[in-house]
């Protein structure tokens, strides 16, 4: 088993949709797929076209470009006009517009703004360059979050004195909850991540359904996955039995990685964090443990770094209320208009896992 | 970001590991997965194992499958 084709299965994908079919009450059922790469997938897919017109897919808040403020954005061109400083970033957010500029419009005068495939990569250019600044903007969720631990931990380990993290990490749980607790958001159930919950478990959304009566379902990132945790949720709401369904029993335990979970807890403490469109949330993201304060930009350079809000000028840009699943992407007045994947106005716009990227290329 | 695509492990050394799909074969960090080993399927995140495929676990889920009619 390789895991990938026995989980494309046409026949069984037709039989999933049926019987959504057959269970789907008249009312509108709203399901939010709190993952980037569910909402890519479920378009590349085409499962749109398998589900009734009456049950809504909303794209949630899980790309971390996508709910990057802009003053972070701004901030990290700011970082890179420095001559003696490289920026490391994965390649989405390169694109991702600031204020007045961004990083790939700073890389074109000159700046030294480079894409990694994986954090790790940034120690062996931390070597190369001993001469250079190197920062890495740290932006994710928990999955990701494990993974700039273990760099972290290497980076002590080895003594490396010119690598720095510029840390806007996220996680998911506290940006469910504040969505369920905004009482302009009507959402039915929730399909949570794959990878997040590989780290977590599954367990950390059990206060969802126990205190909002929400339906909570994990699953995978293949169709059948997909469309089977549509299935669990649409069961769920229907016989009002809320829970949290695992569907990705191969890969998420209840109580996810513990070696992964002590790993992150080793580097970070949870703090608060600021999400484009959703605002702050306590104990939403993840900063630098004490003993790490070495290697945060923001400890080591304080005085240049502080972060302020500024004025927005993308007024009409409607990504908040995307990200908050307010609004589809077709209804915002920017949406193909000035706001393309080649040029966007804004974030959601620019990931591949972004809901107006994901629109626009298959809608 | 969360590709999703399970790899294959074909040799574990320290605490990296060579995985592959397909014909691509990558270098991959092991050590939030203690105790992987050759012949296992890992999910891989940003150039991290994350975790081990369960085998037992993804057969049941597509048994259900054959039993969606029955709930």
């Amino acid at each position: 088993m390789k895991y990938i084709d026995e989980f494309r299965n046409r026949g069984i994908i037709k039989k999933v949709s049926r019987r959504i079919f057959e269970m789907m009450p008249e009312n509108e059922i709203r399901l939010m797929e709190v993952c980037g790469t569910h909402t890519q997938n479920f378009h590349r897919f085409g499962l749109d076209k398998l589900l009734p017109d009456n049950l809504r897919l909303i794209a949630g808040p899980g790309c971390p470009v996508c709910v990057s403020p802009q003053e972070y954005i701004d901030k990290a061109i700011q970082l890179s006009k420095d001559a003696n400083t490289v920026i490391l970033t994965f390649g989405d957010m390169l694109r991702v517009p600031g204020t007045s500029a961004s990083l790939l419009k700073q890389r074109a005068k000159g700046a030294d703004v480079r894409i990694v495939y994986s954090a790790w990569d940034s120690l062996k250019l931390a070597r190369e360059n001993p001469a250079k600044r190197l920062i890495f903007l740290a932006v994710g969720f928990e999955a990701t979050a494990s993974t700039l631990a273990l760099t972290l931990q290497a980076a002590k380990k080895e003594g490396l004195n010119n690598f720095f993290f510029f840390t806007a990490l996220k996680l998911i749980p506290p940006a469910m909850k504040a969505l369920v607790s905004d009482p302009e958001l009507k959402i039915d159930g929730f399909l949570c991540p794959g990878h997040v919950s590989a780290i977590i478990g599954s367990q950390p959304y059990e206060f969802i359904p126990k205190k909002y009566k929400i339906a909570c379902c994990v699953a995978g990132f293949e169709p059948m996955d997909i469309l089977e945790g549509i299935y669990f949720l649409l069961y769920q709401i229907v016989h009002n039995k809320p829970g949290v369904k695992n569907q990705y029993t191969r890969v998420v335990k209840r109580a996810g990685n513990p070696s992964a979970k002590a790993i992150i807890r080793k580097a970070f403490k949870v703090t608060n964090a600021s999400w484009r469109g959703l605002g702050e949330i306590a104990g939403s993201g993840l900063s630098l443990r004490e003993e790490f304060s070495g290697f945060d930009i923001e400890k080591t350079m304080p005085h240049d770094i502080k972060r302020k809000t500024l004025n927005i000028k993308q007024q009409n840009c409607r990504c908040g209320e995307v990200i908050k699943g307010i609004i589809q992407p077709l209804q915002c007045p920017l949406f193909k208009n000035t706001c393309s994947p080649q040029e966007p106005y804004g974030p959601c716009m620019v990931s591949s896992e972004g809901a107006c990227n994901v629109y626009y290329r298959y809608k | 970001m969360c590709l999703g695509i399970p790899m294959k492990v074909v040799k574990v050394k320290g605490d990296f590991s060579l995985v592959k799909t397909g014909g691509l074969t990558r270098q991959v960090n092991i050590q939030m997965l203690p105790g992987v080993k050759a012949g296992d399927y890992v999910i891989v995140h940003a150039g991290f194992a994350i975790e081990i495929v369960d085998r037992e676990a993804a057969r049941e889920t597509l048994s259900l499958f054959d039993k969606i009619d029955g709930f």
